[in-house]
């Protein structure tokens, strides 16, 4: 299953963010945050203890199930009266579940994280970013890797000089996508698939923001 | 317009190509020395384009000076930092200013620089620059439309004879020269066997090939760039011959390298030229050229 992959802002940022507020309420999510264990409720209890050692009142806190879908009406009942006395909300779930709390609360939300990619956990403790959504797949002629997402400078016609035994030129714990790529095509008998010369990229394809009626 | 670089290239001479790098601020007088000092002594001068991804001069305005000074300017344009519609642009700009050379280039990373937070752009690679080079000559920009005057250049790109793996950048360089380049200035050979073994591949396509050759200055600055630089590899024996080197004689030793390697190159017919980077010190590219019998 692909997660959003989300990291804790600094201290300072939080601290920063949260200057004007003397009340919060802390919210995690059950689902990607926890499992990156940037959100769930060992987080946000630690997030709690934190606020409180700075002088803050914390006047409660929830893990919802799954933040980037609205709060069910049961929870907004039973967190009333604690999300009432805030004055301001600490989000501890990536980018969407924050939005969707915002537009449900008429308070200050705060994101305590930041979002990094969409991506999937390739080994334990190990996250890759997959697809950047672009609009404009190629990976037909990738064999199956995407060049976009997975070659830090999102080139669609092969390496480039920067690449080192088959590593990043920005850091060696980063594959080079294009030689992955190689590799692949070679494996298939499809290396005429790199050879052919590609255009350069729509980056249109759905022009931001997306916004589409299906049906 | 006529590109005095094309006219070496295709005469047959073996090419000599050198670097200018414009500077960090205003202050010309340093390239201009280096600018004055090369001239008349190399083919053409690249000029690069906010190399290692440090902000500096821009290529463009480096070149035109290169230009005003008589010299014969190679533009060096990464896709780093400008989209299509920049390097279109530029490239307009240039050829209506009688720079007719360009080198086209992915660029570096901007996370490599001095500028780790600014975005990378990377709209075109440094293939698609080179065919998009080739579309304006015929009148048509990438949107299609047609141009009111066109341009003119002698178009390449580079290549790294010693990756590993190779082949991936084998195929690069088969779709570079498919996009029009005419012109191949490698990155950095040492081990000039093995760069035969390159040529032996290389010549079945028309482009023209030039071998880089890096100046070494000192044991640690080759052993720096076996660690950090992508595709170059310094062999160990030459690494040796740099540390045997006398106090204070590193760098003439380098020079007494770059020009046997040139000699041989030159001697062998291997290549069709050399294209010298002094990185920094380029006041000692006469002195290469005279240790590899160019002058």
């Amino acid at each position: 299953m692909i997660r959003s992959i989300t990291r804790q802002k600094s201290e300072e940022e939080i601290d920063r963010l949260l200057s004007g507020s003397q009340r919060i309420f802390v919210i995690g999510c059950g689902t990607c945050v926890t499992l990156t264990h940037t959100g769930g409720m060992p987080e946000v209890e630690s997030m709690k203890e934190k606020l409180s050692l700075k002088g803050k009142l914390v006047t409660g806190l929830t893990v919802l199930p799954v933040a980037c879908d609205h709060m069910t009406g049961e929870i907004l009942a039973e967190y009333a009266g604690q999300m009432n006395q805030a004055d301001a909300f600490l989000i501890m779930t990536c980018a969407f579940g924050v939005q969707t709390i915002a537009r449900q609360l008429k308070k200050m939300v705060v994101p305590a994280l930041d979002t990094l990619f969409i991506g999937k956990e390739t080994a334990p403790g190990r996250f890759d970013e997959v697809c950047t959504q672009c609009g404009t797949c190629i990976i037909g002629e990738t064999g199956g890797i995407c060049p976009v997402t997975s070659c830090h400078k999102g080139l669609v016609n092969g390496p480039c000089g920067g690449t080192n035994n088959g590593k990043c030129e920005i850091d060696e714990e980063k594959d080079c996508a294009w030689t992955l790529i190689y590799n692949r095509l070679k494996e298939l008998g499809r290396l005429d698939s790199m050879r052919v010369l590609q255009k350069p990229r729509n980056h249109q394809g759905e022009p931001s923001p997306g916004k589409i009626r299906l049906g | 317009m006529v590109s005095l670089f094309k006219e070496a290239l295709d005469s047959g001479k073996f090419v000599v190509t050198s670097e200018v790098a414009p500077p960090k601020g205003t202050n010309l007088e340093k390239m201009r020395h280096h600018v004055e000092l090369l001239k008349d002594k190399v083919d053409g001068m690249n000029v690069t384009d906010h190399q290692s991804s440090v902000m500096r001069f821009p290529s463009l305005g480096g070149a035109l000076l290169v230009k005003e000074m008589g010299g014969e300017p190679i533009l060096q344009m990464t896709c780093r930092d400008r989209n299509r519609m920049a390097l279109q642009a530029d490239l307009l700009f240039a050829s209506s200013r009688g720079i007719n050379n360009v080198l086209c280039l992915t660029g570096d990373s901007i996370v490599l620089g001095d500028h780790k937070e600014a975005k990378g752009v990377f709209d075109l690679d440094s293939s698609q620059l080179l065919a998009t080079v080739r579309r304006l000559e015929k009148g048509k920009d990438l949107g299609k439309s047609d141009l009111d005057g066109t341009v003119s250049f002698c178009a390449g790109a580079i290549v790294t004879p010693e990756a590993n793996p190779l082949e991936p950048q084998l195929i690069k360089f088969e779709k570079k020269v498919e996009a029009g380049a005419e012109f191949i200035q490698t990155q950095a050979v040492y081990d000039l066997d093995h760069f035969k073994e390159f040529m032996d591949y290389a010549r079945q396509f028309p482009v023209k090939i030039l071998a880089g050759v890096i100046l070494l200055t000192s044991a640690p600055m080759a052993r720096f760039m076996n660690k950090n630089v992508a595709g170059v590899s310094v062999p160990k024996d030459l690494i040796e011959e740099m540390a045997s080197a006398p106090k204070g004689g590193a760098v003439g030793k380098g020079i007494e390298i770059a020009g046997r390697m040139i000699n041989r190159i030159r001697n062998e017919r291997m290549c069709d030229g050399v294209h010298i980077m002094a990185i920094g010190r380029e006041e000692l590219v006469p002195d290469i050229m005279k240790a590899g019998g160019l002058l």
